[in-house]
């Protein structure tokens, strides 16, 4: 039976949303497309990346300003404004957010480190607190979800609807069994890696936390720092992005956040639909738009898909995956919806209103992004989802200096050895950050991880013998899958100089080459500090890797590391108050 | 443009791409100079892409700093006012603000030694602070307001005087490192000189070098067999969320003056607060002597933040997205160095100024092509004397 919704109100407008569904997803589920505007060009914007990792979708709620509404679960007589609060008078006085609660903390005694501190609770972090948990070290597991089960696993508990839900809830069944601390809608904002000291070459590492939202009640019994011995990072991933002219336009959204919303929050943003990008997941997504009513127009593969045939041998190992892909086919066959290869949505125009996207263009392209001279006919659509891929979350790997690679989708990863070890000392590194690969791959990569990090590997040798096999057959999986759709090469050809690159500053293409051309800028981080791209909100995750294509593209060479870097690298890994850090332990 | 050729010869080689670099490229090739300048990184890769960009004088106390520092603003009004809006310059003004009765004693006296060398000082009442800043705290006991003080963004200063610089057909080239200077006598004279500069990418001969190394200039003077004692000093700066205008001036606690002059090497810490023309607001700053250590710090981003909220109480709520650091180049007299070295002549220096190097580095760059062409400088450069450190020439390596 469903509860009752709960009421509140946007700007005085009543609103309702069913319990667990955000502020954000209601709004978008009620046709509210946007809900503030940016401080540069007053441009509208909403939900974007679905997921808090963009902070498009900044509202102002019971006074506090700026919280994003796609993580602020509604409550009954929550108030949100779209006009931040003065600054000034009403702050004074008001409780620090982010600030060390008072008493003592309930589940960690500040003088004890546990052994094992997991960062994530996705199917990477479950399952290493699980291993590290059931191998006999005291874990615990921070992450900045309300729920356990990260990017993938999201469906309220008992739903059948889920991927996998037998191995979620046999996962989930062994993580609340009592003993391993979880803190959830809580961020790590700093990490202290484990240090040398003169006793112990592992003396703890710390973790420094703020809550997820200054509307999560949970966090006042989370303590403010976390020691452990040994550290887990497997803070996933989120959607990849090119951008594109109208990108920005409200009812454009990452396609991984158009299925959150439906996932998770139950939530339809718009009725007609466009989806494009590149991945077998566009496809998953338009058959979740199209069952959950939505009219699909098209899903648009910039990529062809001959590459498949080329790597069945490595697909034909992972069985699941070909009968998950089939699946998809099946449905989307049934839902009718047009599959166009080797096409792209290269321009996004607004609908009569000029504050949402209403119309999009869609063009035929070769192999390396070319555009084709024939114009397809345009779609009117209210709801565009985009999507290349996802990329991993580096800003703790970073943080802990771990050292990076580029991987064979030119996304930045963390080097692991064959037991997930990062080459810092005490920190173990699985999921979407060593690679993008899937759940299933988080899963193997996760456990591993925690049998290490408990120090179980030789107890458990047969295990992470069998694991390390999984882990290389679903690498090969994932890199034929990466070979099939790698981002065009030619999708700089998209732009116009207008087109917004950088959506928290504003930052348009032209400046990126001006930045490049006129001003002498001969790599991205000086092309951040002229241009500004990556200096807002999301700190660069969203326009990171198209900043970094971009550059390299001005200067003429291939993409690497270097280029990747200085976006990844960042000296807070989620913002924390002013308060909050003057009272830092 | 970056990494282009060498040129064979030219009259002044510039080593580093900061401001003072890019200034002094500027000037020189203004002046009619052919110039050609090397930056082992990227434009502003060193401190000058990691600092805040404000040109003070209400920070120095009378002396030659403060002279420096009044000419400066002369040459940002003067010539340089056309491209004003290219690096963002904001005549705002600084609001200093005191908080004990000590501190509003010295703060009065700091402003009648200001006078007298020229500067605008504005004593302002504490009951009068809110008028200037609306969100600053109540508990103040005296503040002053400094019309003169401005704002540019020093990333965007450093790349537009280095294209002007082009504009007056001077080069510049990235990736390139000054590996070498050869010291050798000249022919006719036998007076032993710099003539070439060595570098990662070939050699450029050349009258003169100058060594705009910033923080790294003790290195680059040993290659001429000289010393000159620029040693880095560490500071965190801290950066919010971008808001509404909520800080009108650049403001500063009154002892912020005493920590730029101390040469203490424990962390210090004072507040200086400004809003940005991005909306964020940026809070400094910390003074540490910890060598090139680039870890971020968190007791030094804590102290900076304790401060900052008990200027600004309002700002609690606010969120910090990200801090920086850069390394101050410091002279143990606080004062930078400008001019023709004669222990290794043909070798210039412009550099170590510290805490102030953006806004002195016009001025500086102005007077050390006075000085190169033999005129006569506007400002006299004798504090700022590279032999100041010691008169014996080591030998040439
Ligand atoms: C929006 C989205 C939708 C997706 N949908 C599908 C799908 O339908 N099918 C499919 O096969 N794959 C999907 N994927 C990919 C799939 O989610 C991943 O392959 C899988 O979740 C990887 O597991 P993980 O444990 O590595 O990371 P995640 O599941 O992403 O979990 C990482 C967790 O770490 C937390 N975290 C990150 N940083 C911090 C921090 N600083 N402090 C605290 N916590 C932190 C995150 O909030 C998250 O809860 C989707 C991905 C995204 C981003
Ligand atoms: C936190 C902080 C805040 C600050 N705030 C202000 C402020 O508000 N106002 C102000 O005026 N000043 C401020 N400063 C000081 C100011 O940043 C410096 O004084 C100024 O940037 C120095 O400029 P520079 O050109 O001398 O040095 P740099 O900018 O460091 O340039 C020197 C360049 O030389 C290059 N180089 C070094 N060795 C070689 C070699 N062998 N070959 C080739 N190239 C080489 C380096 O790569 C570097 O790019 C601040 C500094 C810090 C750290
Ligand atoms: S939509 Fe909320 S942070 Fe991206």
């Amino acid at each position: 039976m469903e509860a009752d919704p709960h009421r509140f109100t946007l700007d005085g407008r009543e609103l309702t949303a069913r319990p667990g569904q955000s502020v954000g997803a209601a709004m978008a589920a009620a046709g509210i497309p946007s809900w503030r505007t940016t401080r540069k060009d007053g441009r509208p914007r909403g939900l974007f990346c679905g997921i808090g990792v963009c902070y498009d979708c900044l509202v102002t709620v019971d006074g506090a300003a700026n919280q994003r509404a796609c993580l602020v679960p509604a409550a009954d007589g929550m108030a949100l404004t779209t006009e931040p609060p003065a600054l000034g008078t009403p702050a004074l006085g008001a409780p620090a957010l982010g600030a060390t609660p008072p008493g003592p903390p309930a589940a960690a005694p500040a003088d004890e480190p546990f052994d094992v501190a997991v960062v994530g609770a996705g199917p990477a972090g479950l399952a290493a607190a699980v291993a590290a948990a059931e191998s006999g070290a005291r874990v615990v597991v921070v992450d900045a979800g309300a729920r356990v089960g990260g990017q993938y696993w999201r469906h309220p508990a008992g739903s059948t609807a889920q991927q996998d839900a037998k191995r979620f809830d046999e996962l989930r069944r062994r993580f609340s069994t009592g003993r391993i601390t979880h803190l959830p809608s809580t961020q790590v904002w700093f990490v202290e890696p484990p240090a040398r000291t003169a006793r112990d070459d592992r003396g703890p590492a710390t973790l420094h936390l703020v809550p997820t939202t200054a509307c999560a009640p949970e966090i006042v019994t989370a303590p403010a720092v976390v020691t452990a011995r040994r550290l887990v990072l497997c803070p996933g991933g989120y959607d990849r992005q090119l951008p594109i002219p109208g990108w920005d336009l409200p009812g454009v959204m990452a396609a991984g956040g158009v299925q959150a919303l439906l996932k998770g929050h139950r939530s339809l943003a718009g009725r007609r639909t466009v989806v494009a990008g590149t991945g077998p997941f566009l496809l998953s997504v338009a058959t979740q738009l199209a069952d959950a009513g939505a009219e699909v127009l098209a899903v648009c593969e910039a990529n062809g898909l001959s590459g498949w045939a080329r790597q069945f041998g490595a697909a034909a190992r992972v069985p699941g995956k070909i009968v998950e892909g089939v699946g998809y086919a099946a449905a989307a066959l049934r839902h009718r919806i047009p599959y166009r290869t080797r096409t792209a949505v290269t321009r996004i125009d607004p609908d009569a209103s000029g504050a949402r996207a209403g119309r999009v263009w869609l063009r035929r392209i070769d192999g390396d992004g070319r555009l084709s001279e024939k114009m397809l006919p345009p779609l009117d659509v209210d709801l565009v989802a985009l999507g290349w891929g996802f990329t991993p979350s580096m800003e703790l790997i970073s943080a802990v200096e771990a050292q990076t690679r580029v991987d064979v989708d030119e996304s930045l990863v963390a080097v692991v050895d064959a037991s997930q070890r990062s080459t810092v000392p005490g920190v173990f590194v699985a999921g979407e950050a060593t690679g993008v690969g899937g759940a299933l791959l988080a899963v193997a990569e996760g456990e591993l991880a925690g049998i290490a990090a408990a120090g179980a590997e030789e107890r458990l040798a047969g295990r992470v013998r069998r694991l390390r096999a999984r882990i290389a057959r679903l690498r090969g999986f994932a890199a034929a899958m990466h070979a099939t759709h790698p981002v065009p090469q030619r999708w700089p050809d998209w732009l116009t100089p207008a087109t917004v690159v950088c959506r928290c500053e504003e930052v348009s293409s032209d400046a990126v080459r001006a930045a490049c051309d006129e001003l002498g800028a001969g790599d991205v981080r000086t092309v951040k500090l002229m241009a500004r791209p990556g200096m807002g909100w999301c700190q660069g995750h969203v326009c990171g890797f198209a900043t970094a294509k971009l550059a390299a593209a001005a200067t003429g060479r291939p993409l690497t590391v270097d280029d990747l870097r200085p976006l990844a690298k960042q000296s807070l890994c989620a913002p924390v108050t002013l308060a909050g850090l003057a009272d830092t332990l | 443009m970056s990494s282009g050729d060498l040129p064979a010869t030219v009259d002044v080689v510039v080593i580093g791409a900061g401001a003072v670099g890019a200034a002094c490229a500027y000037f020189l090739a203004r002046d009619g100079f052919s110039v050609h300048v090397v930056e082992r990184g990227q434009i502003a890769s060193g401190t000058s892409g990691a600092c805040e960009g404000n040109v003070l004088v209400s920070d120095k106390e009378a002396g030659p700093e403060l002279d420096l520092a009044l000419y400066s603003l002369g040459v940002w009004n003067g010539e340089l006012a056309e491209f004003g809006e290219l690096w963002e310059f904001e005549p705002k003004g600084g609001f200093v603000a005191a908080a004990t009765p000590a501190g509003a004693a010295a703060l009065r006296d700091l402003g009648v030694r200001q006078r007298a060398a020229g500067v605008e000082a504005v004593d302002v009442a504490a009951a009068d602070v809110h008028t200037y800043e609306p969100c600053i705290t109540d508990g103040l006991t005296a503040a002053a307001y400094y019309p003169q003080d401005a704002q540019v963004q020093p990333m965007l200063l450093t790349a537009h005087l280095l294209r002007l610089a082009r504009g007056h057909g001077a080069g510049v080239s990235t990736g390139v490192t000054a590996t070498g200077l050869s010291v050798d006598p000249r022919s006719g004279t036998g007076e032993r000189r710099v003539t070439v500069v060595r570098t990662s990418r070939g050699t450029i001969s050349c009258d003169q070098v100058v060594n705009a190394t910033g923080t790294w200039a003790g290195e680059l003077a040993a290659m001429a067999g000289v010393e000159v004692p620029v040693l880095p000093r560490r500071g965190f700066v801290l950066v919010t969320e971008p808001l509404p205008r909520t800080i009108h001036h650049k403001v500063y606690a009154a002892e912020y003056v005493a920590s730029t002059q101390s040469s203490d090497g424990a962390l210090q810490t004072s507040t200086v607060i400004e809003g940005t023309r991005a909306g964020t607001i940026l809070i400094g700053s910390s003074r540490e002597r910890v060598g090139f250590d680039r870890t971020v710090s968190l007791p030094a981003m804590r102290e900076i933040a304790g401060k900052a909220l008990a200027l600004f109480p309002a700002l609690a709520r606010t969120r910090i997205l990200r801090c920086y650091h850069g390394f101050r180049p410091y002279c143990p007299d606080h004062l930078p160095v400008i001019g023709h070295d004669a222990r290794a002549p043909g070798l210039w220096h412009a550099g170590g100024h510290e805490g102030a190097g953006i806004g002195l580095s016009v001025g500086t760059a102005k007077l050390l092509a006075q000085s190169m062409a033999g005129l006569r400088t506007d400002l006299d450069l004798t504090p700022f004397a590279p032999a100041r450190f010691s008169e014996v020439a080591v030998d040439a390596c």
